[in-house]
């Protein structure tokens, strides 16, 4: 007998799954599929006023950064084709470009103005010249800090500070009785958290990964010295373990008051500035990112979340319509309206520096001051075979970057020297880049 | 005497239970008491522990971004349907490994259970390329076949020692009376192994609802379970302890309460013929 | 009791099953199996042709290939013997009177319930996490320095989380055996006057022999191919690397589908392996 009910259940299971792959309304859909930050989590919210403009209807599947990436890189590579729209960085957006896996973005309409998208976010999602994915907003780093703790330690952020005027500040403002640690970085390890910061703050003090010839450089004594450096300051004056935290742990650890600098993602600063989740939301101050004295690069990185179109989708249009309305002047108007000019989507056109009302939000100069001074055709002292910034587009940086990060975070929680950290990685490096033909 | 010995040692022992008891289910109780707090008041020190004000808040926000109840129907249907058909196409199988055994019975099972090691994202793109080619992606009765066939070996050495314990002359005694195969399978033999076929059940759901790689992997929008509305909200940006309470509340919550109430089945059933 | 007729019936019953895993089991094998001889690099454009033995010899003599294998066997043998250990006891005191038991029972299986992704994403945030952890929070009240669990003891923490989810399992399959345990045997045992301890091990360790290898095996099973605990963790870093994860790093983030699958075969001879030795130990109480 319950066998019988079985098998009729599982008629039924099958018909009912079959009918619902019918069911579906004949207005377009699109699926986007997108990151979990807040600011898509924004746009989610407002998709409706587009559905209501276009009669398009919008599915999201959104997902950490790290499963995100898995799964629309399984998508792309094996043209899948499940996503019309995918949420795509700047290290994604020249490789896959290059590799015809996405629409070019070259007949955007006049009225969207793409040539106010800001041009270092422009030059990092195209690839020969031709635009592949539409910035939804951009960043570079800067250094956050408590105003109310700078004056206490008795110092005065300068607008562009060394490292070591940093390290100093970092320990004049730790107060351990009362949980407050002078500096808080990234110290996780993945190709695009501490990873990403190691490699920026290796620039600023003279050092490259490679050189001219792909060659690995982490035995050269520059890279010795920001690690050095780093860990030393770190045990200082950082948080305990500070080897697993990156954007997210020290974006709660700095809203809840413990850090007195934090130097990470331009986007941020709208975080801890908004009182509603920040307790230090009214003495934060900003600077740009540091550099070794005497070394004329500042450690400050170059990214953007940018939408992209597979090739190959049959809703181009469709999704084409979406990302113009997303990446438009009017969204950000829209967002302004709604939640006020400081949460808007920051970093990606050149108008919004120009406005009035948003001029006056307090981190929206040093940003664009952020932006601009990062080159991710230059990002070194000495010349290197790449473009990128924190990162090299090429399709090997992230596997092979990410073990070296690995290797990097366990020196910082202890459990090996630098010594022998940079001797891995380079043995790491060697090797990926050898087997990839560099 | 005897009696008032047999009761302290009674009340230690309740006591000592009662409190490992209580330290094993605490992360879970925990991550429920938070999902009612604000974010302020999830990361507290020293945390608060009931003495809070309650609010519904955080389900609200999670709510509001996912549909969640199109994520809890898509995971019913996946857990539900492979664990079905998984049972369907074991019990004939297991019947016949604990009725009619020969000497390849026994390779034959842990055969079947070595199926099980093949490291999954090592397969990962060959399967990916073939729901492609089937045009199955992001399809429930793909995704009900591959748990099926993933859970299959459990499902079938389960029953497989429940039968065994069946006597047999039981059988023989429907078999002198003329039933069919059909028949004796159909109302002798599984009446007596309702119990085992529950608890089977029981546990190959909580298995397939808690597949996390190929229910993510797989699936975009249509057929995306609770593992992938899971994923969405873990590590967001700022203070998210008290809304990644909810949205994990939400996530275990339908399997619990499920595991509660059938709990004596799941344990009655739960041997795989340990005991004799 | 078996005739020719009920052979036959019995081979075409099994069919259904054995044939779809025979197929689970050798498509994804032979593609894997395929691919490992390939140069195949979604992210340069896919198949690039035959390797031979490249992708193999590559994978071996990479630095991070007995690290890994040594953690997955450190990973899964020290669950293995916290859950068993720590079931054995649970199930004994489970096994006792009490009042409650019912209750006790549920809150003690509930782990077991919980997707693995949620309980490490529990566990590391609101637990293992140095500054708003609860364990951080409890080694200060009692003025200690709160520990950085996943960066100072990174095996440990994993160890404990995987545990946490399993222990039900085992105190399960334990408390059933136990609760079959005939007591008259024991009683007889305690009238003899025979202490705690030899009755631990004389009567009660030889009747849940069966029970443990059961336990071991299903555990080993799942253990061998964890994955969601060390990615929401560590994700591989500071030596929490197993084989499985190494494959996914290869696969998913190297992109090197075919240098994966050579690790893949990797995996799998290391899974038989493991199989054969439990079966060698433990196999004979397997029989009927």
């Amino acid at each position: 007998m319950p066998i019988k009910n079985a098998l009729r259940a599982a008629t039924a299971l099958g018909l009912l799954t079959a009918t619902g792959a019918f069911a579906e309304s004949h207005s377009p859909t699109i699926t986007i599929a997108t990151v979990n930050n807040g600011d898509m989590i924004r746009m989610q919210g407002y998709t409706d006023t587009f559905t209501e403009q276009t009669g398009i209807n919008v599915e999201w599947v959104t997902l950490e950064e790290n499963v995100l990436r898995q799964r629309v890189t399984t998508d792309i590579t094996t043209k899948g084709g499940q996503f019309d729209i995918t949420t795509i960085g700047m290290y994604e957006a020249p490789i896959w470009g290059a590799n015809g896996w996405l629409v070019p973005l070259d007949d955007l309409s006049a009225e969207y103005d793409v040539d106010d998208i800001l041009p270092a976010m422009r030059s990092g999602l195209s690839h020969d010249g031709t635009l592949y994915a539409a910035p939804f907003y951009g960043e570079s780093s800067m250094i956050m800090y408590r105003t109310d703790l700078m004056e206490a330690a008795g110092l005065e952020m300068p607008d562009a500070p060394t490292w070591e005027f940093i390290r100093e500040a970092a320990a004049a403002m730790t107060d351990r009785d009362a949980d407050i640690n002078g500096i808080c970085l990234r110290g996780k390890a993945g190709w695009g958290e501490g990873g990403a910061f190691i490699n920026t703050m290796a620039n600023s003090f003279g050092a490259r990964p490679v050189n001219e010839n792909w060659e690995p450089q982490l035995d050269s004594e520059a890279w010795a010295e920001t690690l050095t450096f780093f860990t030393e300051m770190m045990a200082e004056s950082g948080p305990t373990g500070y080897a697993t935290n990156g954007f997210n742990e020290n974006l709660s650890l700095f809203q809840q008051g413990k850090c007195g600098m934090w130097i990470d993602a331009t986007v941020a600063a709208s975080f801890v500035t908004n009182p509603n989740d920040s307790e230090v939301a009214d003495s934060v101050g900003f600077a740009l990112a540091p550099n070794k004295d005497g070394v004329d690069k500042k450690a400050n990185w170059l990214w953007a979340w940018a939408l992209a179109i597979p090739a190959g989708t049959a809703q181009e249009d469709a999704a084409k319509q979406f990302i113009e309305w997303a990446t438009s002047k009017d969204y950000i108007e829209l967002v302004a309206e709604n939640e006020g000019w400081a949460n808007v989507p920051p970093g990606a056109r050149t108008s919004l520096y120009e406005t009035a009302e948003y001029q006056e939000v307090p981190f929206a100069q040093k940003t664009l001051d952020s932006i601009n001074a990062a080159d991710p055709n230059n990002p070194t002292v000495e010349p290197v075979p790449y473009t990128g910034i924190q990162f090299a587009a090429i399709p090997e940086w992230a596997g092979m970057w990410g073990q070296v990060s690995q290797e990097f975070s366990a020196a910082y929680a202890g459990q090996q020297s630098i010594e022998e950290a940079l001797e891995k990685g380079q043995a790491i490096m060697t090797e990926e880049l050898e087997a990839a033909g560099y | 005497m005897a009696r008032a010995v047999t009761s302290q040692r009674k009340a230690i022992n309740t006591a000592i239970a009662w409190t490992i008891g209580f330290l094993i289910f605490f992360p879970i109780l925990w991550t429920i008491l938070t999902s009612f707090k604000t974010e302020g008041t999830a990361i507290a020190d020293p945390p608060v522990f009931l003495f809070f004000d309650w609010t519904l808040e955080n389900y609200a926000v999670v709510q509001e971004r996912s549909n969640y109840m199109r994520f809890l129907w898509n995971s019913v249907i996946i857990a539900g349907g492979s664990t079905l058909l998984g049972v369907i196409v074991a019990v004939p199988a297991a019947w016949a490994m604990a009725f009619v055994p020969s000497r390849r019975t026994k390779d034959i099972l842990l055969w079947m259970l070595s199926t099980k090691m093949l490291p999954a994202v090592g397969v990962l793109y060959p399967i990916y390329l073939i729901c492609i080619e089937l045009g199955v992606l992001d399809n429930r009765a793909a995704l009900v076949i591959i748990l099926m066939l993933i859970n299959l070996p459990i499902i079938v050495w389960m029953l497989y020692t429940y039968f065994r314990e069946i006597p047999g002359e039981i059988l023989e005694a429907a078999r002198m009376d003329g039933a069919s195969l059909r028949n004796e399978i159909l109302y002798v033999l599984t009446p007596m192994a309702i119990p085992g076929i529950a608890s089977t059940v029981l546990l190959n759901f909580i298995l397939a609802w808690n597949e996390a790689f190929w229910t993510l992997n797989l699936t975009a929008v249509d057929a995306a379970p609770l593992t992938a509305f899971i994923a969405s909200y873990s590590s967001p940006e700022g203070l998210f302890f008290a809304k990644l309470s909810a949205a994990s509340t939400m996530a275990i919550a339908p399997i619990l309460i499920l595991g509660w109430f059938s709990q004596k089945q799941l344990v009655r059933g739960l041997t795989f013929g340990a005991v004799k | 009791m078996a005739t020719q007729h009920s052979r036959s019936a019995a081979r075409f019953m099994m069919a259904p099953a054995v044939i779809l895993l025979l197929g689970w089991m050798l498509v994804p094998l032979t593609m894997t199996l395929y691919f490992s001889f390939k140069s195949y690099l979604p992210l340069r454009g896919g198949d690039l042709g035959w390797t031979g033995f490249d992708n193999y010899v590559r994978f071996v003599t990479s630095s991070a290939f007995w690290p890994s294998v040594i953690t997955t066997l450190v990973i899964v043998g020290g669950v293995l013997v916290i859950t068993v250990c720590l079931g054995i006891l649970l199930a004994m005191l489970l096994d006792q009177p009490m009042w409650g038991q019912g209750i006790v029972r549920i809150l003690v299986i509930a782990p077991f319930f919980v997707m693995p992704t949620v309980s490490a994403l529990v566990w590391k945030n609101m637990f293992m996490d140095p500054t708003n952890g609860l364990l951080s929070h409890l080694w200060r009240f009692f003025g200690a320095e709160p520990v950085a669990w996943l960066s100072e003891v990174p095996t440990t923490s994993i160890v404990m989380i995987v545990s946490w989810q399993w222990l039900p399992f085992a105190t399960l399959i334990l408390l059933t055996a136990i609760q079959s345990l005939d007591s008259e045997q024991l009683e007889a045992a305690e009238m003899d006057g025979a202490p705690h301890l030899s009755r631990f091990f004389y009567i009660i360790l030889p009747h849940l022999a069966r029970a443990i290898t059961i336990v071991v095996l299903i555990q080993t099973i799942f253990l061998l191919s964890i994955f969601a605990e060390i990615f929401v963790t560590t994700g591989g870093a500071f030596g929490t690397r197993t084989l499985t994860y190494l494959i996914y790093q290869r696969v998913l983030e190297s992109q090197n589908v075919g240098l994966g699958s050579a690790g893949g075969v990797y995996a799998i001879i290391l899974a038989n392996i493991v199989a054969i030795f439990l079966m060698r130990i433990v196999g004979k109480n397997m029989d009927a």
